[in-house]
């Protein structure tokens, strides 16, 4: 089979439409286009008994209790918002102080800062070298102003899993609610809010083969059930958590996607895993001084995510010379700051290292010819890079890089 | 980012890529940037008794523009006198290149890399004038 040019291990960024997903939403476009709010007609009933179809979807991919425990929003970076401000506002007399982790995505970060300066108090829990957080570091930090813990499902740089049961045993004991951005993890590894205690959630269609701009929170109802303060008022959509208009295509893709990756999610890592870990093979056979950013086994990392430092060849310089293939970089050599990924830092990767790491993220519609493919033209491009790099060639002459002093700019 | 086309093809086929001899005293060494900051740079001339660059090499660890910068700076400098070659700035890279603001520092990486190889040159045609004096 040809392949076809450029070849996308981006799935970590969005993931293409399933057309399953597609065939869902089209009607809802044009012919039920009603408003899921409207009461008096047949247009508005089928819009919110599609919607209604939705939400059991995803509820049931969650194993939430109940569908009422969804709330559709704009996507995760919203859904993370309300998560943790709705939290913050609504039990700010019980206490003023969240725990998070130093790797969440910045939707939780940058509301975490929000907030502190807002006069809460934010712990962020360093996480090992594979970028997993302790459970006992977590349990050490509650205070008795504890509110809310927010730690991540599974990081989008490194793929490291976190111990979502273990943290949230530790959150019931203690009383204090756990959020989890489950966005990256969602049907790809085990997540089961049930059995995991987690109290509030976030997901978001577009990384799961859903259309983009719709996202979902989990709420929990009971045992115990969550409050939160709103953040966008209006006509008290989403049982006043989320008002406005519900976008319904999208909620029907959403849930359609979600119903995908429910029935088929284990199946399709298994043989993603697979994919991936041919690709590393490929390429730790024919490159030496390779390191692998994150923790490696089965049940440690997403599937799909395969994040190297190809030492003495920088990200981006490697990113054009492989244009033919759709990844990223931990290197910020494009980002105004010209700091490298802030995850790979917290792991303990040097910011040397940092500026040479892809992120190769595989998916559902990638195949062992693109692998190969994929495999080859990093392997070739990589060798050329490193005759062209004055490292390579000082590390080669035995000369250690670290020992150069220089000069910073 | 989108790359200028002149990026590309610098980057795609980089011109004057090599090493030469860091001890011959006609050879001036560049060594600038910081593996920690994603840019190096190395940049050689080598100088003939007229004082007129003979030859230049580079190797480059870096991003497209960074490489693109180094490789045309290697261009430029076969032919010229040193005092020619200390006037390339900055900005004639940039302008050459089409580089976009987030990628001037490559530029200006690579004027860093021209001016210490001539100092290096220098600083060694004094040393051994002053040890043969």
């Amino acid at each position: 089979m040809a392949i076809k040019l450029p070849v996308y291990m981006d799935y970590h960024a969005t993931t293409p439409m399933d057309p399953r997903v597609l065939d869902a939403m089209l009607p809802y476009f044009t012919e039920r286009f009603g408003n899921a709010a409207s009461r008096s007609h047949r247009f508005g009933w089928e819009a919110d008994e599609a919607v209604g179809v939705a939400r059991e979807q995803v509820a049931r991919l969650l194993n939430a209790d109940r569908p009422e425990e969804i709330v559709f929003t704009s996507g995760a970076t919203e859904s993370d918002n309300l998560a943790i401000k709705g939290v913050a506002e609504f039990y700010r007399d019980r206490g003023n102080h969240i725990i998070t982790t130093r790797i969440e995505h910045k939707a939780v970060l940058d509301t975490c800062k929000r907030l502190e300066k807002q006069g809460f108090e934010v712990t962020y829990l360093e996480v090992s070298k594979d970028g997993v957080v302790d459970p006992d570091d977590l349990r050490r930090a509650i205070t008795d102003k504890t509110i809310l813990a927010s730690v991540m499902l599974a990081n989008n740089e490194i793929g490291s899993v976190q111990p979502i049961a273990a943290i949230g045993a530790i959150c019931k004991e203690r009383g204090v609610l756990l959020h989890c951005d489950a966005v990256q993890g969602v049907g790809k590894v085990p997540f089961d809010v049930k059995a995991m205690g987690v109290d509030l959630a976030s997901v978001t269609a577009h990384k799961m083969y859903g259309p983009k701009g719709v996202g979902a929170l989990y709420v929990r109802r009971s045992k115990p059930r969550v409050r939160l303060t709103a953040q966008m008022d209006g006509g008290g959509h989403e049982r006043g958590m989320r008002s406005g208009t519900l976008n319904v295509p999208s909620i029907v893709g959403f849930g359609r996607a979600a119903e995908i990756a429910r029935l088929e999610g284990r199946e399709e890592s298994a043989r993603v895993a697979k994919m991936r870990d041919r690709l590393r093979d490929k390429l730790f056979a024919e490159l030496d001084d390779l390191f692998i950013n994150g923790a490696w086994g089965d049940d440690a990392r997403l599937p799909g995510n395969l994040n190297v430092s190809f030492a003495y060849v920088e990200g981006e310089g490697l990113m054009m010379a492989i244009k033919d293939v759709a990844v990223s970089s931990g290197s910020a050599c494009t980002s105004a700051s010209l700091e490298p990924s802030y995850v790979l830092r917290a792991v303990g990767v040097d910011e040397e290292l940092a500026h040479t790491s892809i992120r190769f993220g595989l998916g559902r519609f990638n195949t062992d010819e693109e692998v190969d493919f994929v495999g080859d033209l990093v392997t070739q491009k990589v060798k050329k890079l490193r005759d062209l790099s004055p490292l390579y060639e000082m590390a080669k002459a035995g000369i250690d890089i670290k020992s150069i002093e220089w000069v910073a700019h | 980012m989108a790359y200028s086309e002149k990026v590309v093809e610098h980057a795609e086929n980089p011109r004057n890529v090599g090493t030469l001899d860091a001890k011959d005293p006609n050879v001036g060494t560049g060594l600038v940037g910081a593996p920690a900051c994603g840019d190096v740079m190395r940049l050689q001339i080598k100088v003939g008794d007229d004082g007129v660059i003979e030859d230049a090499k580079f190797k480059t660890f870096g991003c497209g523009s960074a490489i693109a910068s180094s490789s045309l700076a290697t261009e430029w400098l076969k032919g010229r006198t040193l005092d020619e070659a200390a006037s390339i700035k900055n900005t004639d890279i940039v302008h050459e290149l089409n580089l976009p603001p987030v990628k001037i520092h490559c530029s200006v990486l690579a004027e860093d890399a021209i001016k210490s190889a001539i100092d290096d040159f220098r600083a060694k045609q004094a040393a051994r004038r002053a040890s043969e004096g």
